[in-house]
This record gives structure tokens, sequence and C-alpha cells, in this order.
């Protein structure tokens, strides 16, 4: 532990706060297909899609999607902010970074 | 120390074992199912998919069996995402998921759903909240973190105990469903065919650790997915002529409705019990799906064999893409499951209810015969047992009735092919599928256990200078103690246990996620404070299963005790807080150690994990 820094310099300042951003937007969009959407069952099973009430199909399927889609979002985002701000670590298997 | 780029026959070849493994499986499965037109007795399919895929894992261990520490708790830390991604798939896929989930969707309805939301939105907190930086950090264990973040032995302690609070009742289960599905398929007294399962289990644990058992749980999730995925397939391509059966199942959700409909009109099915699929909130209020799905989720990020698997990862990169991969790969039976139920409820409602009592399908015997169908209160064994059993009934009419129906939840997935008519190859499939579900998750979690002893206990607290052969030594007789006495409880059949699993949801959520959220993301966190969480959490959580469930306590404010988290979670935090506020700031060293965890590059912070 020889390269410990004590206080954070102005641009790790930032890129924590980016990060920190990112996982507060992504935890938001996650407690809407988590709890919000299922409140609304209701008003959404009067509604019908690929012959699935829409309210059932979001619980069944719907959220489960959503949560997959938003966990590459998130991971492709989070790789972005660690790159920009020269965070990200080298690697040999994958030297392009992409998913 | 194993550097990421050296050469290793295994690693750079996984595309072609793993693509010729599936062309095996198919094989075996194309040749089984033309040998059994021939006329191929149905046990020896269920011995040859028993054992064929148990002699796979067992090679697999066997090959990848190692010396090396790093090896030993971490698969050297080299494992790709993808792969990873499965694996952990397999080890969070448990016997109960595979066998019990669609059954739980069946008796629940829309209300099981919240089993689907929570089990896989969980794995977008481990992505954003918890995993990179526990593999930045470099622990072997979740108790190692907590030890080192949270000053000493203490913490390490408490994250001991919580880890067995969550892990022993769960690895029982396993243990407990591999040996009703042998018993079921290779016709073995149930205590025989536990040791049968805990010997599969062990060759593939023992010899090489993590190493073995996530290139075996990465099989196992193949063999799982494909016998997941098939009978419903095949279903959906008989009545829709569409394989997709998760696209078409919305045609079966109608059917459902308007039988439900019908039965109520002709008198088959009674209000008062009939619980309609498509109705929201029939048997969990919103409260109880609400704080359900929350446990579940919180759960989900906070259960130590799960976290575990991402430090495997090759970088805090990959551990990152990992949670994403094993939640695509985790959805996938997810929602498959509700097409399940949907299927299987069709059948019964279409071609059970309402059937004359001498003219039921074969399959209700064969599982009424394990106890598992029951008709009018009685185990329906054989036609004559239900004749005798209905004509005690009040305005029996010598036709089957819904509410004279009851089946368990573990047959909707083991006797669909059955119930479809499909032939019995699919049915051995299906067994093998479940019996990967439930060894890898045993395999996963008596890791877990053995490596917070050895690890954590051991070498930690014990002998902090014992030599690598010794720790393994003493990893691997732990292992064996651990399973043994795990074969051993479920072999008497503990009622209690079972019914005990769905808490380690909760007590792993209260006991672990504050201290864990906490520890990375503020620095102020105290020791004092997460200890004091931990134990506040984790302390009323258990308070309030126990009492609920054994010491006739009522529910506060009606909540069920499977979500006794929703008390557990936000006064572990509370606590956790308010003693870190009162308590002196941690010291500069930690609190750096807390800055250099949440950067990605650089060198891991625990050196001497990875030696």
């Amino acid at each position: 532990m020889t390269q410990l820094s004590e206080q954070p310099p102005a641009n790790a300042r930032r890129w924590w706060q980016q990060t920190m951003r990112l996982a507060l937007l992504t935890l938001a969009a996650l407690a809407v297909f988590a709890f919000a959407v299922h409140a609304f069952v209701g008003a959404l099973d009067t509604l019908v899609f690929f012959g699935f009430p829409l309210g059932y199909y979001m619980a069944a399927q719907g959220s489960v999607i959503a949560f997959v889609v938003l966990v590459f979002w998130f991971v492709a985002w989070q790789e972005r902010i660690d790159r920009k701000a020269g965070v990200a670590e080298p690697s040999p298997r994958d030297p392009e970074g992409s998913l | 120390m194993n550097p990421p780029g050296a050469p290793d026959p295994f690693l750079d070849n996984l595309g072609r074992i793993y693509g010729t493994f599936i062309g095996g499986l198919l094989a075996i499965v194309g040749t089984l199912a033309i040998l059994e037109q021939l006329g191929l007795p149905d046990q020896i399919i269920g011995y040859v998919f028993v054992f064929v895929t148990l002699a796979i894992y067992a090679g697999i261990g066997i090959a990848a069996r190692t010396m090396r520490v790093s090896q030993y708790y971490v698969a050297g830390r080299q494992v790709p995402a993808v792969y990873n991604g499965m694996a952990t798939a397999a080890d969070w896929m448990s016997g109960a998921s595979f066998v019990g989930m669609a059954g739980t969707l069946y008796v629940l309805g829309y209300d099981g759903l919240a089993y689907v939301i929570g089990w896989t939105g969980g794995f977008v907190l481990v992505a954003v909240l918890i995993a990179p930086f526990l593999r930045k950090f470099g622990a072997f264990t979740v108790p190692d973190f907590l030890g080192a973040r949270f000053g000493g032995n203490l913490a390490r302690m408490i994250g001991i105990l919580v880890l067995f609070a969550c892990s022993f009742t769960y690895v029982v289960a396993q243990i407990y469903a591999t040996g009703l599905i042998a018993s079921r398929f290779l016709g073995f007294a149930f205590e025989t065919a536990v040791y049968v399962g805990l010997g599969g289990i062990l060759l593939c644990s023992m010899l090489g650790g993590m190493r073995a058992v996530t290139w075996t749980q990465v099989a196992q999730y193949l063999v799982l997915i494909l016998a997941y995925l098939l009978p419903v397939a095949i279903l959906s391509a008989q009545e829709f002529g569409f394989p997709l059966a998760q696209a078409t199942y919305g045609g079966v959700l109608q059917r459902i409705a308007e039988l439900e409909q019908q039965m109520l009109a002709s008198g088959l099915a009674d209000p008062a019990t009939l619980v309609p699929h498509l109705q929201p909130f029939t048997t969990l209020d919103p409260l109880n799906f609400f704080a359900l799905i929350g446990c579940l989720m919180i759960g989900t990020a906070s259960l130590p064999h799960i976290l575990m698997r991402y430090f495997t990862a090759a970088s805090v990169r990959d551990a990152r893409r990992s949670v994403a991969w094993t939640l695509l790969f985790v959805a996938i039976l997810y929602v498959t499951a509700p097409a399940y139920a949907a299927f299987a409820k069709l059948e019964v409602y279409q071609n059970v209810i309402g059937a004359g009592l001498d003219a039921l399908p074969q399959w209700i015997y064969t599982y009424g015969k394990l106890g598992l169908v029951d008709i009018c209160g009685q185990s329906a064994a054989s036609a004559d047992a239900v004749r005798e059993a209905c004509s005690a009934q009040p305005g029996n009419t010598g036709v089957l009735r819904l509410p004279d129906l009851a089946i368990d939840r573990d047959v909707i997935v083991i006797a669909m092919p059955e119930i479809a008519g499909l032939p019995y190859v699919i049915a051995g499939l299906v067994a093998a599928g479940g019996l990967a579900a439930s060894l890898s998750t045993a395999d996963g979690l008596l890791l877990a256990i053995a490596n917070a002893l050895s690890h954590d206990v051991y070498y930690r607290m014990v002998d902090t200078r014992a030599p690598a052969s010794r720790r393994l030594f003493i990893a691997r007789l732990l292992l064996l103690g651990a399973a043994i006495l795990a074969a051993y409880v479920a072999s008497l059949r503990p009622s209690d246990i079972l019914s005990m699993v769905a808490w380690a949801f909760s007590l792993a959520a209260a006991g672990l996620f504050p201290a864990l959220v906490l520890g990375i993301w503020w620095r102020r966190c105290t020791a004092a404070g997460a200890i004091c969480g931990m134990i506040a959490g984790f302390g009323i959580t258990f308070y309030y299963l126990a009492m609920t469930q054994f010491g006739g306590m009522e529910e506060w404010y009606g909540v069920k005790n499977v979500s006794a988290g929703l008390f557990g979670v936000p006064l572990g935090f509370a606590v956790a807080i308010l003693v870190s506020l009162v308590t002196p700031a941690p010291s500069r060293h930690v609190q750096a150690l807390v800055l250099e965890i949440r950067k990605p590059s650089g060198e891991p912070v625990l050196r001497d994990g990875a030696s």
C-alpha cells in the first residue's frame, strides 16, 4: 500500500462525482422498474400487449428485460467514465475495452 | 501468482471445450430419444442422464485440481466475464429456482412475480454498489473485507456468523433437492440418494476449490438452461407452432382466464378458493408484495456465496461485466418460469379438472404415490384411493373439482414432460437440469462456508503463518466436514429447515448489506458503527423470524416473515450511521483504503490475499 493518496485531487473528485451521479441514476431507474411500475398494475392491465395484459407483462418480463438493459448500459457508461478519467485498468486480454 | 496473460491450456480453449460439451449433450439427448422409441426402459434413461452428467462434472473437477492457494480460493482471478456470468448464474439458481419457481407462480398467480422481479433486480444493486469494489479490494472472502475495513476480528466474526446463518440452511435444502430428484429418477431410497448427491458435490469441489467449481458451474448452467427451455419450447410449438414460449404464452393466459370463468359458472371451482391467475394482490397485499421484492433484491446483493464469485474476475472491469452477464443468464430462466406455470395450469384446467375420477391422467398417480399430489385430502396413489377419498367428501359427483386437487409446487417442472405427454427423454433431461441446479448451488455454498472457516478463522485468526499446503489441507478438511454435516441434516428430512430457506435473503440483507454499502460508499463509517449496525439489523431480523415462526408472536403491521428484512435493513443502516457519527472518524489509513478501492486501476489493496 505505497501509492495510497490521502486527499483526492480535483480530477479524481470530478470522476467520483460522475460515478456517484451514474449510480444514483441507475438506482432510480431500478426503483422505477422494480416498484413504481407495478403500483399501476390495475391501470396497465386494461391495455393488451402481444396478448398479455400489460400490467402482468411488466412484472413477468418487462421489468426483467429493463433490468438487463439497464445493467449493460450502466457497465458501458461506467467504463467510459473510468477511461476518460484515466483510472481504468489496462487489460492484456481485451485492450479495446469493448463489451 | 499467475499473471493474467500466462498460457493455460484450459483457459485458451474455453469456447471449444464448452462447444463440444453442448454438442455431446445434444447427441446424448438425440441418441436416447431414438433408443426410447426402440424400447429402452425409462429407468435406464434416467440412469444415463444422471450418471453421465455427474461423470462430466467430476471429470472437470478432477482436471481442474490445484495446489495453489489463489487458484483454490479465487480460481487464480482469471475467469473471463461471460463464463463468470454463467458460473454465477448456476451458483445463484438453486434447485428451488429450477424446480420450485414455476410451481410458486402456478400457485400464487400474479403475486408470485415478486420473486421474479426481486431475484433479477438484485443484480443491478450488485453491479452498482458492491461487486467492482470488493474485487478491487482483493479479498478471498466477504468477512475478509469486513475485517480489513472495520478494523479487526470482531467485524470478521460477525460476518462469518451471518454467512453461516444464511448459507447452512440453504445448502441443506440443496442437498435435500438432490436427494428428491435422485430418488425419483434412480429409484434409490431418499437417504441413500442424499449421499449420492453429496459424492457428486465433493468430487467437483474437493480437489480444485473455486477453480474446479467455476468450470463445473459453467457446464451445469448449460445443462440446466437447456433442460428448462426445451420442454416448454416443445409445448409452445405444439400449441402455437412457434417454440418461443416466452412470447406466446399471452394466449395461454387468456384461455386460463376464460376457463376460470367457466369453472366458476359450472360449479367446478369455488370463488372462495380459486386464485385468479392474472389478478394482482390476491395472496399478498401490496405492502407484502413490494416488501418481498425489496428484501429479495437486497438479499441477492448480500449473499456471500454470490459476491465471492466476483472475486474470481480478472479485473474490476471484468467483475462489473460479470454481473451484467449473470443477470442476462439468470433472466433467461426467470422470464421462462411464468410461461411454465401458464402452460401447466392450462393443461390441468383443460384435462384434469372436470374429468371423471376414474379417467385421470397417469401422472397424477405417479406423483400421488410420492405424496406430491393430493386429491380430496389424500395422496392420489391409485384410482381406488382417489375414489375412496372423494366418496367421503360431501357433494361429490364423481367428477374432479378444483378444490379437490392439491399439487405440490415442486411437481410442476419435474412432471411437466409427463403432464404434456412428452417422451421420457425430456423428463430425464429435466432431472439432469434440476440436479445441475442443486449441485452447482450446493458447491458454491459449501465453498463459501469452508473458505470462511479455513481462511478467515484458521488463517487470519488462529495461525497467520500457516504455509500454503497446510491452509489448503485445512480448507479441504473443513469442506468435507461441512458437506457431511449438511448431508446428514438433509437425510433427516427437516421440514423446518426447508421453510427457513427463504429467510436467508432477509438475514443476509439485514446482516451484511448496510455494512458493505456504507463501508464502500461512506468513508466516515466507523468500525463501531458497522459492527453495531450488523448486530442490530441481523438481530432484529432473526428475532422477528424466530418469534413469528416458533414463538407465536403477532406479525408487525401484517408483514410476513419472509420479508423480515423490511425491519432489519433500515435499522441496520440507521444504527450504523448514528453510531458512526458519535464515534471518532476512522484512521487516515482506513480512509485512504476506501478511496483506493473505489478506483479501478492500480494494485489490489489486500496484496496478501492474492499470494
